[in-house]
């Protein structure tokens, strides 16, 4: 456990109570005092904020925006180079046989891009960026900033009492505030389904400008057990869950993440790792697709819970990816694969549960309506 | 008097039953309880068997029987309302009460003094 990593905010965590365990390498809150349901439920209502600084930030430049959004649409599926300055998307990056490596976010910042991605993939995610871009495009991994996030109805409040300019940013959008005199890079984006903002700051500011959010009434300290829920109802994917180098973007129902200019006719199609089957699959149609999943008792049906099309006997039809219970809806949720014939909503399944076999409903995603401000 | 085992259950006998409900301490390290399912009345349980499972927003967890016995009554309560395992773990929330075939296996749990000295 000694060699576990630790953020710039892991004293502050101490302090607060954040009961701490391993995740991804590195020492993370799970939890504080409060407790998962109301540190959840807090967000939803109020504003939580997380410490996601063991994701991974990073730069990508080059000698012009489009030198660098060329190169970065050799890794990914989604227009890049007309991405807008001060914008950011989301993005995945594909290997040859059409799965997903990662999944990220990326943002113009002048002709730069910044790229976040999951903190179990970074070391991966890196070196494949060096390899295939440079060095026609420089990656800089940023090892010197915190990053936090911001998140639920009171986020926009609280983030203008120290930055008014914080409340002209819309969803998605990206751009430097100055907080109490530090600059840092904000998103409005998260990973709850909320409004709020992603927000990279120097290491070395992090615990101060913490420290002044946490002052503002209405934001409390929320942890990884929470953001796993939240981002559950909010029907977003968790890569090496619900998304991995086995699923392609079809079968993982992000065909939204896939721009048209990038699609078969468009003007900039294909071009990324295993284009050919990510075609193929937009053309031919997908096998498996991934649902939402409403169990219709009260017992969760965790990860790797088996579903079949039938009470008794029947055939396996797919499985659960992520499972939880849903603090928002005071019900279970979960997300899995089912074959494609099974995925319109309201089909009904069976999910196996410790030898028993219980009602589960092909449901909608999301779960709970986004509140983004767009 | 209150027993406690080192699987952080409490025992309290009551006339010639048992009541079985897991700790103060327990339910902290749970988190918030979000599902529970008893066992049947009348199953004949052995020390160790998994007779009640626990979930919290993160987990699953069980309960084992402590003592060989059957169980004969079980807090239905606890179905629809889960979280009163975390409002009131060591009272209201009890588990099941059941009948013990061999009283004597009480002998080897802690009290309370102890317990507390166990989770330290």
């Amino acid at each position: 456990m000694s060699d576990l990593q630790q953020t710039p905010l892991y004293d502050l965590h101490l302090e607060l109570g954040g009961k701490m365990v391993p995740f991804a390498g590195y020492s993370m809150p799970v939890q504080y005092p409060m407790g998962v349901m109301k540190e959840h439920l807090h967000t939803r209502n109020f504003a939580g904020l997380f410490d996601v600084s063991h994701m991974g930030q990073v730069i990508l430049s080059g000698a012009s925006w489009e030198a660098v959004a060329t190169a970065f649409e050799t890794l990914v599926p989604m227009d890049v180079l007309g991405l807008a300055d001060g914008r950011q998307r989301y993005g995945l990056f594909t290997n040859d046989v059409g799965g997903i490596e990662d999944d990220l976010m990326f943002a113009r910042r002048g002709n730069d891009l910044f790229v976040v991605v999951n903190a179990a993939c970074k070391g991966a995610d890196i070196a494949r960026m060096k390899a295939a871009l440079e060095p026609q495009v420089t990656v800089t991994a940023i090892d010197d900033r915190a990053l936090i996030a911001l998140q639920g109805p009171g986020a926009e409040a609280a983030l203008a009492t120290i930055d008014p300019t914080a409340a002209n940013m819309r969803f998605m959008d990206f751009g430097a505030l100055s907080l109490d005199g530090v600059e840092v890079w904000a998103s409005r984006s998260g990973y709850t389904g909320e409004d709020g903002y992603e927000i990279s700051v120097p290491a070395d500011e992090a615990e101060t400008v913490v420290r002044g959010l946490l002052a503002i009434e209405g934001v409390e300290p929320i942890g990884l057990g929470a953001r796993d829920s939240l981002r559950l109802e909010a029907g977003l994917c968790l890569y090496g869950n619900d998304i991995d180098a086995q699923t392609n973007p079809v079968e993982a129902s992000l065909n939204w993440a896939i721009q048209k200019i990038r699609r078969a006719g468009g003007a900039r199609e294909g071009g990324y790792p295993g284009a050919q089957v990510v075609q193929a699959a937009f053309e031919d149609g997908v096998a498996r697709k991934r649902v939402g999943l409403a169990p219709q008792g009260r017992a969760p049906m965790r990860e790797g819970t088996q579903l079949y099309d039938a009470e008794d006997g029947g055939r396996l039809v797919g499985h659960v990816t992520s499972g939880s219970f849903g603090p928002t809806l005071g019900m279970p949720v979960a997300m899995g694969y089912v074959g494609a014939e099974y995925a319109s909503v309201d089909t009904a399944l069976w999910g196996e549960v410790r030898g028993k076999r219980l009602p589960v409903s092909v449901a909608k995603l999301p779960f709970v309506a986004a509140n983004f401000k767009r | 008097m209150m027993k406690f085992t080192e699987e952080h259950e409490w025992l309290r006998v009551e006339g010639d039953e048992i009541v079985v409900g897991i700790t103060i301490h327990a339910a902290e390290q749970l988190g918030d309880v979000v599902f529970v399912e008893l066992p049947s009345e009348g199953t004949v349980v052995s020390k160790d068997d998994e007779v009640v499972v626990i979930e919290s927003v993160k987990a699953a967890s069980d309960i084992l029987a402590p003592i060989d016995g059957e169980i004969t009554e079980v807090n239905s309560t606890l179905t629809d309302t889960p979280g009163m395992v975390n409002d009131d773990p060591q009272g209201e929330a009890w588990f099941f009460k059941m009948k013990a075939s061999d009283p004597s296996q009480m002998d080897e749990f802690m009290d309370e003094a102890g317990y507390q000295k166990f989770i330290g």
